[in-house]
């Protein structure tokens, strides 16, 4: 798993590609409680498109990161599930819980 | 598929970082034995989840750890399941699972983890557990949907 980060103004935003498992969730899952809990960042934006694999470690981060943007009152979005990240979300039936959008300009918008 | 057949036995560590390898494999193998995508895909899944499980709950995270994995062809006709399918054994040497904590944990509870057995189960036709020999085995089995079985006649 690769993963970058961008920084718009309060908001970042995660490009992630690979596979996220057992391997790499921790890798995922520090970046993103980093940017939740200690710089507080308003807006935290997971692009998914180049994800060719979660696992439910991968889910679990998810879950952690939306937990996190909740108690620090920010946004957890997600963009560009491929199918493979979308049938794995459903099949946990979280899907309805994150914001998902198709592609970043829904995402980063108001 | 033909039937009673070896297909793959893989020899591992208990490593994380193997977890890419297997699946690699394991795609290639189900795409060839001519899975539809969408079972390919949960094969995988289920695979990658039970050794994961494997790897933080029965071996606590050390990575030098052996697990055996079998895969084989079988005609598969127990509990109204009957076709061809993929059968996958997975063994491991560690202390016995307390069956009572295989019962994953309710959906509706959003937390991470505990999302693995659930993901297995929905995944495969078949899951079961068993101790022998002194060692973990979880059998997952995969109908074969292309070639006509009929689950639950």
């Amino acid at each position: 798993m690769q993963i970058a980060a961008r920084h718009l103004d309060k908001i970042t935003i995660f490009d992630i590609s690979g596979d996220i498992d057992l391997a790499t969730s921790p890798q995922l899952r520090k970046a993103v409680l980093h940017e939740l809990r200690e710089l507080r960042i308003p807006r935290v934006v997971l692009n998914l498109k180049a994800v060719r694999y979660i696992d439910s470690s991968g889910v679990a981060s998810l879950v952690e990161g939306l937990k996190a943007s909740r108690d620090v009152g920010s946004r957890f979005v997600l963009f560009g599930l491929n199918t493979t990240v979308r049938e794995v979300l459903q099949l946990s039936k979280l899907v309805r819980i994150f914001e998902i959008y198709e592609n970043e300009e829904q995402a980063v918008a108001v | 598929m033909s039937r009673e057949k070896m297909l793959l036995r893989m020899q591992l560590r208990s490593d994380p970082e193997m977890l890419c390898a297997v699946r690699g494999a394991l795609a290639h193998l189900t795409e060839k034995l001519g899975f539809p995508e969408e079972d390919c895909r949960a094969v995988v899944l289920a695979v990658d989840e039970a050794l994961t499980n494997i790897i933080r709950h029965t071996y606590g995270g050390q990575t030098e750890k052996p697990i055996q994995a079998e895969f084989r062809s079988i005609a598969l006709d127990e509990d109204g399941l009957r076709g061809d399918a993929l059968e996958i054994v997975l063994e491991d040497e560690g202390p016995a699972v307390d069956r009572e904590k295989l019962c994953g944990r309710a959906l509706e509870d959003v937390r991470p983890g505990g999302l693995g057995l659930h993901f297995i189960r929905q995944s495969m036709d078949k899951v079961e557990f068993r101790r022998r020999n002194d060692r973990n085995q979880l059998r997952l089995v995969k109908l074969f949907r292309n070639k006509g079985p009929q689950k639950g006649s």
